[in-house]
């Protein structure tokens, strides 16, 4: 007797990250992409790829339009021109329904955590869940906890308020609420501003464990050195209104660009590279 | 388990969790998509299987083809339950392992939970939190009109230290600024008055005597208090913003560094400001009122207005002005102090900006009218 339903035989194979003989289509396109505010385009004819299971960082000097990118992508700036794939979906032409399941699979972690200071952490990271799935109180209650030890933190956060919570959990908690309907991209605004070294340093080696254990793929804008290198797969440079460069840290070490060479071989980065 | 490429979730397949008791006895297969897409009918074949008490001691999970960290969770909750723990002879892709390795290590101990007691024990917690938080407020009060005391006292020694530019500021905000919102509404309460007056005293015959109802209540009573009502909601809500995301943003505690007094720098210009105001006010308030008044006379009973002055004149004297205006510095000092105090009290969230907020406009109204009682009782007593 078989019971509660047939399986299916069909077990799709996927290509692995490390495969690098066919590389898979990137995760999220960016075409032509231009953003400006009255007379001045902020972004021009912008072009950049986020492959599947990597991490990309995004540098550039203040006012480069390093956080235009990124909510211009979240739609929360509306652009002149320029198209997004995202999945291998162009969000233009999907249906309001399809872009918003699409727009599901993209979790956000703002700079200062965006943690609504009326809920417990706990309902923080339901919101999402009860907003898009219907599903019973105590589902929801075991996943938010799990999420909750997933990014490191103690159960007993749960039941707290924003407000009692310090920098480097307000961040820990804010990218437990990113993960809670499992986003395939995340994109992460300056994660380890304001944190000391050492949570900063924690947060870097939990974006890196995350990738690997749930296979996330992470848009990181950043201005830690630190995150840089060790962290990140590669850089995408932002300047000039578009992406100068992108690389690793030491492919962009030999770039000749003046603000690339001086920001890549600048004295901080230069300790950077001794360690390494 | 995050898909690749470009196989997102708009199409997927159904999660599957077979028993096949014949062939394969105490073998569970979980196969299919197990996301967060799926999750809804994942947890219901979890639950209808543990509820059914099959039992199995073998997972294959070979079969998985979609999975996410909510997914795993489910799987784990259905492993706990039949304790099977996760080993390396479990059939499973090397990429689903690792995830799962890491969602199993999670909801172990559940977290401390907020202890819940009974509703009678929360009330009288409440009453008890309510008690102790008026004792706090007073204490506050005390303390602010102590400060403010103390600070006129040393201006009157070095007038520099009097913040004049922060006082004219003020009276421009709260005083200057409303003067027309005070003016209309004081015009329209007038004639209202006026109105109801001139109705139900015609049916006595009296209809001449609504000057006087409306000179006396005008005066003594209501210009004041309504545009004190009026300020508390305008300028004592404001107050208690301004001085609560000054506190919320580490401003206040900046001031405190640099060995600013705040009660000096913030609140005694405030105090002053609407003391000096809110009497002005009353009069704008008075004057309207009356025009109010007149206006509405002439159109209903035709009493032109030079008739309505002349018998204004008989009505009410300096004093029936004199007890609406004495009381508006106290309705001032109420409003600045509660609401400089409540913005003092603002914590670190947005929420509770808002709730110290709304307090300072409620106590400081409440307060007002409570006040206005006594003032009535008091003069009275004494035939003023």
């Amino acid at each position: 007797m078989t019971d509660i339903i047939q399986p299916q035989a069909s077990v799709q194979t996927h290509p692995s990250r490390e495969s690098g003989t066919n590389t898979p289509p990137p995760l999220l396109k960016v075409m032509d992409l231009t953003v400006g505010f009255d007379e001045d385009n902020i972004l021009e004819n912008l072009q950049l790829e986020v492959q599947t299971g990597e991490i990309l960082g995004i540098v550039g000097a203040s006012g480069t339009g390093k956080s235009v990118l990124l909510r211009s992508i979240l739609g929360l700036i509306p652009k002149r021109s320029g198209r997004f794939v995202i999945f291998g979906h162009d969000m233009e032409q999907l249906s309001a329904r399809d872009r918003l399941k699409v727009e599901r699979r993209l979790g956000v972690l703002f700079q200062h955590g965006a943690l609504f200071s009326s809920l417990t952490v706990l309902e923080n990271i339901q919101v999402p869940m009860r907003e898009y799935l219907s599903l019973p109180k105590r589902l929801m209650n075991e996943l938010a906890l799990s999420k909750i030890e997933l990014v490191g933190l103690h159960p007993d956060a749960a039941h707290k308020y924003p407000s009692e919570l310090s920098g480097g959990m307000i961040k820990r908690a804010a990218l437990a609420r990113a993960l809670a309907l499992d986003p395939h991209l995340v994109f992460l605004d300056e994660p380890t501003s304001g944190l000391d070294p050492i949570s900063a340093e924690e947060f870097d080696d939990l974006i890196s464990t995350l990738r690997d254990t749930l296979g996330l793929t992470v848009f990181m804008v950043t201005h830690d050195l630190d995150s840089l290198s060790q962290a990140c797969d590669r850089i995408a440079v932002l300047a000039d209104r578009r992406v100068l460069a992108t690389g690793s840290m030491h492919e962009l070490q030999g770039n000749s660009h003046p603000w690339i060479k001086r920001y890549f071989t600048g004295k901080r980065a230069v300790r950077q590279w001794d360690k390494s | 388990m995050a898909p690749q490429g470009s196989d997102i979730a708009i199409n997927g397949q159904p999660p599957y969790l077979t028993a096949d008791i014949e062939s394969a006895p105490g073998v569970l297969v979980i196969s299919g998509d197990w996301t967060i897409e799926t999750l809804k009918d994942a947890d219901l074949l979890v639950t209808s299987f543990l509820e059914s008490n099959k039992g199995a001691s073998y997972l294959d999970l070979s079969g998985l083809s979609l999975l996410d960290t909510s997914g795993a969770w489910v799987i784990i909750r259905l492993m706990r339950a039949l304790a099977i723990p996760l080993t390396d002879e479990t059939p499973i892709r090397p990429d689903h392992r690792s995830l799962f390795e890491a969602v199993a290590e999670t909801n172990n101990t559940p977290p401390e939970q907020n202890r819940t007691s009974s509703p009678v024990i929360n009330a009288l917690e409440k009453t008890g939190e309510d008690v102790v938080e008026i004792y706090s407020d007073i204490k506050i009060l005390a303390h602010l009109m102590g400060g403010v005391m103390a600070s006129l006292f040393t201006s009157l020694i070095h007038p520099r230290r009097l913040r004049l530019t922060s006082i004219v500021h003020h009276v421009e905000q709260v005083g200057v600024k409303a003067i027309p919102i005070v003016a209309i509404m004081s015009f329209l309460v007038g004639a209202i008055v006026a109105q109801q007056g001139a109705f139900q005293l015609r049916k006595f015959g009296a209809h001449t005597l609504v000057i006087d109802l409306v000179g006396i209540l005008v005066l003594r009573e209501v210009g004041i208090l309504l545009t004190a009502i009026l300020v508390a909601g305008r300028s004592g809500s404001a107050f208690t913003a301004e001085i609560g995301s000054m506190k919320m943003r580490e401003e206040v505690d900046a001031m405190r560094v640099m060995g600013l007094n705040i009660i000096e720098v913030l609140i005694a210009p405030r105090v002053i400001a609407l003391i000096i105001a809110l009497p002005l006010l009353g009069i704008v308030a008075d004057i309207s009122a009356l025009a109010g008044g007149s206006m509405l006379l002439w159109i209903y009973s035709d009493i032109t207005p030079a008739s309505y002055i002349n018998w204004l004149r008989e009505a009410v004297a300096v004093n029936t002005f004199m007890v609406g205006i004495i009381k508006a510095p106290f309705m001032a000092l109420i409003i600045a102090l509660i609401s400089c105090s409540e913005g003092l009290q603002v914590g670190g969230s947005a929420e509770s900006l808002g709730r110290r907020t709304t307090a300072a406009v409620v106590k400081s109204i409440f307060l007002m009218v409570l006040v206005d009682g006594v003032f009535a009782i008091f003069f009275a007593a004494v035939g003023y």
